[in-house]
């Protein structure tokens, strides 16, 4: 029975990545002075795991490398190695060294080793020098895999009883897969037990009923024979002795217990160890069981058995329901009407749980996209010789997976620049008279429909002079403009844009705001800014919860029906005369409380016939995009409902304007229309808004 | 040949069933279009349905009509027989009309489209050897959707390859550019 294990790569990466998140957030959270055991061993099981897997699939490099950090971890867990801050940044190196060399095998590149020689190098020094320091304490024998004074090659070779349980090879472990590895080791040789087999007649196909004696003989330590056999240990009576006495660090007295191959004693040896192997393992093989359910050709998604079992509960109703309906529409006579009704209520009520459930699914808590920030704000403020505390509110809120995927570049762009351009200097700010440490919060919380994401830092605020200086210079606005404070702040989300006086690796560019900001109303979603100059800014995003649905306002033009996203609708007017100017050049503008605003004929950039060609005859319904405020002329405004998104990408492709369709009620297509592609349509440009307010301005005057 | 029947559809839905059940073969669907018959590669159909009222796609290119509702996807309908520039037969009304549900190999994978043609006529096999290739039409702009000629005991189809260009990026914009003084 041999067993494909590449089909398990997927799954192995993402639990590393998993790990190496536990393990960064750990080392992370590690209080110098009072370090907690627990935090350890976490660190340690997370290694741990990394380790056992690697070796399993064969990337031998990162096993390697993850034995050396696993190594240390393991003496400052038993408290015989005091751990520093400079050790915390190994850690971290070697995290982001693990991640590299996972990455690199998930993408079939060769390993690059040098980044890992290097800080293997740096572990050997610590490990080293802790031996010299106190090689005694490792006398007690009870020291698990992996120890630096584990036998290198005092022994000839070693002499291993392994007799597995009787359902191993249900369990998916395979003796010889296990030889094989250890036949890589050294030279081996494999004698069968086999005083275990029943009589032919007793004998049950699945069950291994043989155990092995084996001899290797080779420069094998007992940590690769041990890792070997590290997915059975648990269930199997395995014991190793070495072939030949160890010279070295090694007490006899330990040595004289190996030696003797009792099934009790791997027990005692192994304890510690085990019981981590055993943990790690159990859980490990029970995710693997569950996510290779779920896991799809590209992306898996871990679901709560709550959330399953709510559905599982719902589909029950409907199915319920569906039979009532069904028995009452086999006899249906016109007494039946109130329980009918009643029966189509209760139908879409099920309906609709059903379908908030399913969106529930798709929700992940917003810790997802936050857990990143911790390390980023260390190694940042770290570079940038900045005091920064980060605090993280509200992580339980629940966002869809593709919002979160597709927020977190915007997310860390913004957090960057709050601490480069945000934050002052330590100096600076016990100068204007703050706590040297500043502070970056991270808050997510629910509003509506929405969910708000706010970036607050307690730096300087946005310099306003500045902004606006720049912006002329660069020739963004004129000096002649008069701009509110919002005005200027939002200036800073034009492309081109950027005050930063260096341009450092961290920002700087002049790329950036303006991405942050298209990336962002991409998703349906916008971001603001607001700041109070020497008391910090606030960053706040607004985004849909899901991208799968859209809160929509019907409207029609001619026989089409059309949708714009009820975000982006600022308000509804009938018009009359006086508020209509005809500029020169054929474009109407409709003067709204002192604002001038393009009006765009739904049915002209369109060209479609519609019932009313006039703007007096229709409605004007004013929409804003990418910042520019335009007016719709539309026949008819009809109701507003959630319509489920539906690609024309799929069997089409993209139509200007219109940004997806979705299905009617009736069952008919209805198209929902994209502002910003409407305003481009349209040939509204940023300019023509600008001269439009412009030449009215200077007629009004 | 204009007016199916229900039926009609039903019976050559089964026929096209039991077609795709043989991979082997060379079949094709015929159908007509201004009196002449057409074949398309009976594997890339997937149905023929009836007329069904659709959703007109802002300033596309005049052979799609729009959108329709197939079965909760969002599929776009092109008139065939704008692009060959024939008359519909039947002029009264569209209704009358056949759309043939098929999916159309693209560089961005498989599209569902749906075509609309006068009606849908007959499945027929062809042997590679009696498929020829048309030179005179390779230089029209309807030639790049031919693939060939085939032949029968009486008659001549004109066997189709459609392609994305039938859906090729040429929307119409009116001259409408705000100019402001």
């Amino acid at each position: 029975m041999s067993v494909d294990l590449s089909q398990f790569h997927q799954v192995f990466f993402e639990e590393s990545y998993e790990g190496l998140d536990v393990m960064e957030s750990a080392l992370l959270n590690i209080d110098i002075s009072a370090i907690d055991d627990e935090t350890i061993n976490e660190i340690f099981r997370a290694a741990h795991s990394i380790k056992g897997g690697s070796g399993t699939f064969g990337f031998k490099e990162i096993a390697d490398f993850t034995h050396v950090v696993e190594t240390l971890l393991d003496l400052i867990r038993s408290d015989q190695f005091e751990m520093k801050a400079d050790h915390v940044d190994l850690f971290l190196k070697s995290v982001d060294c693990i991640r590299t060399m996972i990455n690199q095998f998930e993408s079939g590149v060769s390993c690059d080793l040098e980044v890992a020689d290097e800080l293997k190098a740096a572990f050997t020094v610590l490990l080293d020098g802790e031996g010299a320091a106190d090689g005694d304490s490792n006398q007690d024998g009870l020291s698990s895999t992996g120890e630096p004074h584990d036998p290198q090659s005092g022994a000839d070779g070693w002499q291993i009883y392994f007799k597995p349980e009787l359902d191993i090879l249900r369990t998916g472990n395979d003796p010889v897969r296990m030889f094989r590895e250890l036949s890589e080791l050294g030279e081996l040789s494999v004698v069968a037990v086999t005083d275990g087999i029943p009589s032919i007649s007793d004998i049950d196909p699945e069950s291994c009923y043989m155990a092995w004696n084996l001899t290797l003989i080779g420069e094998a330590t007992e940590a690769q024979i041990d890792e070997v056999f590290e997915w059975v240990v648990d269930d199997s009576e395995l014991v190793i002795t070495p072939l030949m006495p160890i010279d070295g660090q090694e007490t006899n007295s330990n040595e004289d217990e190996l030696t003797a191959p009792t099934p009790i004693e791997p027990d005692e040896k192994d304890e510690i160890i085990d019981k981590e192997v055993a943990d790690v393992k159990q859980s490990e093989t029970k995710k693997l069981v569950a996510k290779k359910e779920v896991k799809t050709e590209s992306a898996s998604i871990r679901v709560g058995t709550d959330k399953i079992d709510d559905l599982i509960n719902m589909v029950g109703e409907l199915v319920i329901t569906q039979s009532m309906l069904e028995e009452l529409g086999k006899e249906f006579t016109i007494e039946n009407l109130p329980k009918l009704m009643e029966g189509l209520a209760q139908l879409s009520m099920h309906t609709r749980e059903l379908q908030e459930n399913v969106m529930r699914i798709r929700m992940l808590p917003i810790s997802f996209a936050f857990s990143r920030f911790p390390r980023l704000v260390h190694d940042m403020s770290k570079s940038l010789n900045k005091k920064v505390e980060l605090v993280l509110l509200g992580e339980q809120t629940e966002l869809d997976k593709t919002v979160m995927e597709r927020i977190g570049d915007p997310l860390v762009h913004l957090v960057r620049n709050s601490l480069d351009h945000g934050l002052e200097l330590p100096e600076q700010r016990l100068a204007a008279g703050k706590d040297e440490m500043g502070k970056i919060t991270l808050n997510a919380f629910h509003q509506g429909g929405n969910i708000i994401i706010q970036i607050i830092d307690d730096g300087a605020g946005l310099n306003k002079e500045r902004i606006l200086s720049k912006a002329i210079e660069n020739g963004l606005v004129s000096a002649s403009d008069h701009l509110s404070d919002d005005q200027i702040n939002d200036l800073i989300f034009l492309p081109g844009f950027s005050t930063a006086e260096a341009v450092t690796d961290i920002s700087g560019r002049g790329v950036g705001m303006d991405v942050v900001r298209r990336n962002i109303q991409e998703l349906n979603g916008s971001v603001e800014v607001e700041s109070t100059e020497g008391e910090g800014s606030v960053f706040t995003i607004r985004l849909p919860l899901t991208l799968a649905i859209l809160d929509g306002q019907l409207i029609s033009v001619g026989e089409q029906v059309y949708i714009f996203p009820l975000v982006s609708i600022v308000e509804s007017i009938q018009t009359h005369d006086q508020m209509i100017h005809r500029v020169s050049g054929g474009c109407d503008v409709l003067r709204l409380r002192n604002e001038y605003i393009p009006i765009v004929k739904l049915w002209d950039v369109f060209n479609i016939k519609p019932k009313h060609e006039t703007v007096e005859d229709g409605l004007l319904v004013i929409v804003e995009g990418d910042n520019i405020k335009i007016a719709v002329l539309v026949d008819d405004l009809l109701g507003q409902q959630q319509v489920v998104i539906k690609s024309i990408r799929e069997n089409y492709r993209p139509v200007h304007g219109v940004s997806g369709a979705t299905i009617l009620g009736n069952g008919t297509v209805s198209l929902i229309l994209d502002i910003s592609g409407l305003i481009k349509l349209a040939g509204v440009g940023r300019d023509t808004y600008k001269k439009i307010n412009d030449a009215n301005d200077t007629e009004a005057a | 040949m204009s007016n199916e029947s229900e039926n009609d559809l039903d019976k050559i839905n089964n026929e096209l069933s039991e077609a795709q059940a043989d991979e082997q073969s060379d079949q094709y669907l015929t159908f007509f279009m201004a009196g002449e018959e057409f074949g398309v590669d009976i594997l890339a159909v997937q149905e023929i349905r009836g007329w069904e009222p659709i959703t007109a796609i802002p300033n596309s290119p005049s052979q799609v009509l729009g959108f329709t509702n197939l079965r909760g996807t969002v599929a776009p309908i092109i008139d065939l027989r704008h692009c060959f520039g024939v008359e519909s037969a039947s002029n009264e009304s569209e209704s009358d009309s056949v759309v043939i549900i098929m999916s159309v190999m693209t560089e961005k994978g498989e599209k569902i489209m749906g075509i609309v043609v006068d009606a849908v006529s007959d499945v027929y096999n062809f042997a590679k050897a009696n498929i020829q290739p048309s030179p005179e039409l390779s230089q029209t702009k309807q030639a790049q959707y031919v693939k060939g000629l085939g032949s029968t005991k009486d008659k001549m189809v004109i066997l189709l390859e459609l392609t994305e260009q039938l859906i090729a990026e040429s929307d119409v914009f009116p001259d409408r550019q705000l100019s402001v003084g």
